[in-house]
């Protein structure tokens, strides 16, 4: 035990050696089973419940000291939610940290997967808010066990025919449910359904923690992972019709940020270490090559209301 | 078609002391086909009674009813529904329908669950409510809504829908004018001559002299009447 | 050949019930009720509450643990088998209509959604044929195709009912489970639905087993009749046999005790 502490103050990566073998026997077993919601006991942590509680246990279960991670949130390096979760770590493991989507060997995220293609050995782990994707349509935890059970999905299908009766085409663009291979369905946590093709057959293992529903999931590398859709509706990804305003990126997911009050916006690229990846490359979007982080980038034009200043 | 040996009936009241009240004993009786038999006898003698037996209706305490083929005294319920399906209709002095249900559809009805096209069954059925004088304009609305005797012509047209090869007719002419019952009449002696056995009660003397081939009198088989 | 022609030349049972027992605790919730039930066949089960009948609906299909007794359908032992099986039944043969439309219909669901949702849970995956489909169930229970995309919480308790019926249907199932379905509906809206169900009863075939407590519903809706009390079937036979010649010292009095209008 006191080979693993570091500092004296707290044991590695917080968690106690018991929760940490506890967590990574669910990890297992959803590694085993792939899709299929693992119950745990989720610990309470020094931060609230929303704020990644799921994913940080997992995180700290599977950390080694030799690990290095990188944190993300909205594909971000920088915001407050990644920058705190990442010096979380820093202080309780002591692990290095980095930006770099391909230097990480491990990397939390909320709501994104890195437009950077990940690699075999790299750990992917999501922030997950509500697990079941048959929650909003079916509210008994006993009933939506035994759909999973018995693979009674027709309800999924329910969520998409109302949306398509509603919109004239599928509207959920995120946490777009998913079918794992073959069998169970899965929400794959709030990320666009733009990245949604990544889910299926990445080399990386992706690991889902949900803190306050206390559930673990996975996806081990190379799984079959398939996006629900109709005959006559199938599946499409969809992002703005734009490019990255500073990288000029064509195919990567974008933000849109308000640049004043008189209808001024541009298009930024929402994974940051990307968008300066391919800045230090050299290439250049409609508003220049400033080296700045994307999201620095347009945090800078926070404040410009009153309403917004410090808004996260 | 109809034969019926020795039919005896009881009624047991469970709720008044048990009493047991005979209403019939040795009934005996046979309806060949394109003959009409009428019953007669006097109010409460089991004319009513004994035609119910023969469509099922009534339980039978003993002795043999056979309709066709099917001994309706011990057969199973889905025989008998068969029978009425197919075989056996009735013209009750009552008509007994969901409401709301145009009197089209009530009259189709028979030929409809015998898997006739609707189109076809309700051509049948408009004939027949033209040929009883209902106005077309009555046949969209239920015939629950109707006077007596348009309910009662109703009643007869739903019971010549089908070409039931056995059919009981209580009190047909009854509340009908010179006009319709003649036409019930003639319906009655078509029915006769495609070879329908036919089994009937008439209070109204001329229809049974020009319809009945036979009487059969039941006072004969009621317990305590019988000479 | 039509169904009615099918339905004639077939002499097994679709669905036979043989000394079917279920208790609760102490009590007798249905005790060795036997029937067999053909194709095309509308059965009534009628008795006061607490005769059993709700318990021997819901044993029957399923939703509650029988203790002894036999269930067949279309020749497989029902309480043999695995629940996957039985819920797949549950969803395509079978069908079951819930007193109160709330219970059997999803209503944070668009009416097109609740019908399409069977068709969906057996596989259907085209949306064009899913909406026709809906429409089309809709239309047959005279629910106007403009109220497709309304939710079920935007109508009136009759056409709750209708929609919860072509919700059942859709799937073609063959046998129908019915608990009141017309309690609690305004008579002209009972009448209704009741000429309705003779009309899919007559079309499609089904066969049914409907729980009711209402005469006159059954008188008009089923073939046979099965009368229960304390748990027991006491008289069984043709509907308007068993209304109109009772045999039993409890069936006379429910008879006798109907109010005439």
């Amino acid at each position: 035990m006191s080979d693993d502490t570091q500092s004296g103050a707290y044991t590695f990566a917080y968690l106690d050696e018991q929760t940490k073998r506890m967590i990574r026997r669910a990890i297992l077993k959803a590694l085993a089973i792939p899709g299929y919601q693992v119950p745990f006991a989720s610990r309470e942590m020094p931060m609230p419940y929303g704020w990644g509680t799921g994913g940080v246990q997992v995180t700290a279960a599977c950390l080694t000291p030799e690990d290095r991670l990188k944190v993300i949130d909205q594909g971000a390096d920088d915001t407050t939610n990644a920058v705190s979760i990442r010096r979380f770590f820093q202080r309780t493991a002591g692990v290095a940290t980095t930006e770099a989507t391909m230097d990480a060997t491990i990397i939390q995220t909320r709501h994104r997967i890195p437009e950077t293609p990940l690699t075999e050995g790299q750990i992917l782990v999501y922030q997950v808010p509500i697990p079941e994707p048959l929650r909003f349509l079916e509210p008994r935890e006993t009933e939506t066990r035994k759909m999973h059970e018995l693979e009674e999905y027709g309800l999924m299908h329910v969520k998409l025919y109302e949306d398509i009766a509603r919109h004239g085409q599928i509207a959920t663009s995120y946490a777009y449910p998913v079918k794992v291979e073959g069998h169970y369905v899965m929400d794959p946590s709030p990320i666009p359904k733009f990245d949604n093709p990544k889910l299926s057959g990445n080399p990386a293992t992706q690991l889902f923690g949900a803190g306050r529903e206390q559930r673990i999931y996975a996806l081990p590398p190379w799984t079959d992972v398939v996006s629900l859709d109709f005959d006559d509706h199938p599946f499409e990804t969809s992002k703005a019709p734009h490019d990255c305003d500073l990288c000029g990126a064509k195919d990567s997911y974008l933000d849109e940020v308000i640049t004043d009050d008189e209808g001024g916006r541009m298009f930024v690229c929402s994974d940051t270490d990307f968008c300066a990846g391919r800045r230090a490359e050299g290439h250049e979007g409609r508003l220049g090559g400033d080296q700045k982080s994307s999201k620095t980038f347009a945090n800078s034009f926070e404040g410009i209301w009153p309403a917004t200043a410090g808004a996260r | 078609m109809i034969r019926i040996e020795n039919l005896s009936k009881s009624f047991t009241l469970h709720n008044q002391g048990g009493t047991v009240i005979p209403v019939m004993a040795g009934a005996v009786l046979s309806v060949e086909p394109g003959v009409c038999v009428g019953l007669t006898g006097q109010s409460g003698s089991g004319k009513s009674t004994l035609m119910r037996m023969v469509y099922g209706n009534y339980l039978t305490a003993g002795g043999r009813l056979v309709v066709g083929a099917l001994d309706v005294a011990s057969a199973e319920p889905r025989q008998i529904i068969a029978l009425r399906r197919h075989t056996l209709g009735y013209v009750s002095q009552f008509l007994r329908v969901v409401p709301r249900v145009p009197t089209l559809d009530v009259v189709a009805e028979p030929l409809l669950v015998l898997g006739t096209p609707a189109s076809e069954a309700r051509a049948r059925a408009a004939g027949l409510l033209r040929r009883l004088n209902i106005p077309e304009r009555l046949w969209a609305l239920s015939p629950t809504t109707f006077s007596g005797g348009e309910q009662q012509r109703v009643n007869i047209a739903r019971g010549f829908a089908h070409a039931y090869p056995v059919l009981l007719l209580d009190e047909p002419t009854a509340s009908l004018d010179a006009a319709n019952r003649e036409i019930v009449l003639t319906l009655i002696e078509e029915a006769k001559a495609r070879g329908a056995a036919i089994l009937g009660i008439f209070h109204d003397e001329g229809a049974r002299l020009r319809v009945c081939d036979r009487l059969v009198d039941v006072t004969a088989f009621t317990p305590g009447l019988a000479a | 050949m039509t169904i009615m022609d099918r339905i004639a030349t077939t002499h097994e049972p679709l669905l036979r019930v043989d000394g079917l027992t279920k208790h609760y605790g102490p009590r007798i919730g249905c005790a060795d009720v036997s029937f067999d039930l053909y194709p095309g066949e509308v059965l009534g089960i009628v008795g006061e509450s607490g005769s059993g009948k709700s318990t021997l609906l819901s044993c029957l299909a399923g939703h509650q643990h029988t203790d002894t007794g036999r269930i067949a359908y279309d020749g497989r032992d029902v309480l043999a088998m695995s629940e996957t099986e039985r819920r797949r039944l549950g969803r395509t043969d079978w069908a079951y209509v819930h007193q109160n439309p709330r219970d059997g219909l999803r209503m944070g669901v668009s009416a097109g959604g609740n019908v399409g949702e069977r068709l969906m849970a057996v596989g259907a995956r085209h949306y064009g044929d899913i909406r026709s489909k809906a429409a089309d169930w809709l239309g047959r229970v005279e629910i106007a195709s403009d109220r497709i995309d309304d939710r079920p919480s935007a109508f009136s308790g009759g056409m709750q009912q209708r929609l919860q019926i072509a919700r059942n249907l859709v799937t073609s199932p063959r046998l129908v489970f019915m608990d009141e379905p017309t309690g609690g509906l305004d008579v002209s809206v009972q009448a209704r639905l009741l000429d309705l169900l003779r009309g899919l009863v007559r079309d499609l075939g089904l066969s049914v087993v409907i729980v009711t407590h209402d005469l006159a519903v059954v008188r008009l809706l089923a073939h046979r009749l099965m009368v229960m009390k304390a748990g027991k079937v006491v008289e069984q036979g043709l509907t308007d046999q068993v209304l109109d010649d009772p045999q039993h010292a409890y069936t006379q009095l429910l008879v006798s005790s109907i109010l005439q209008v």
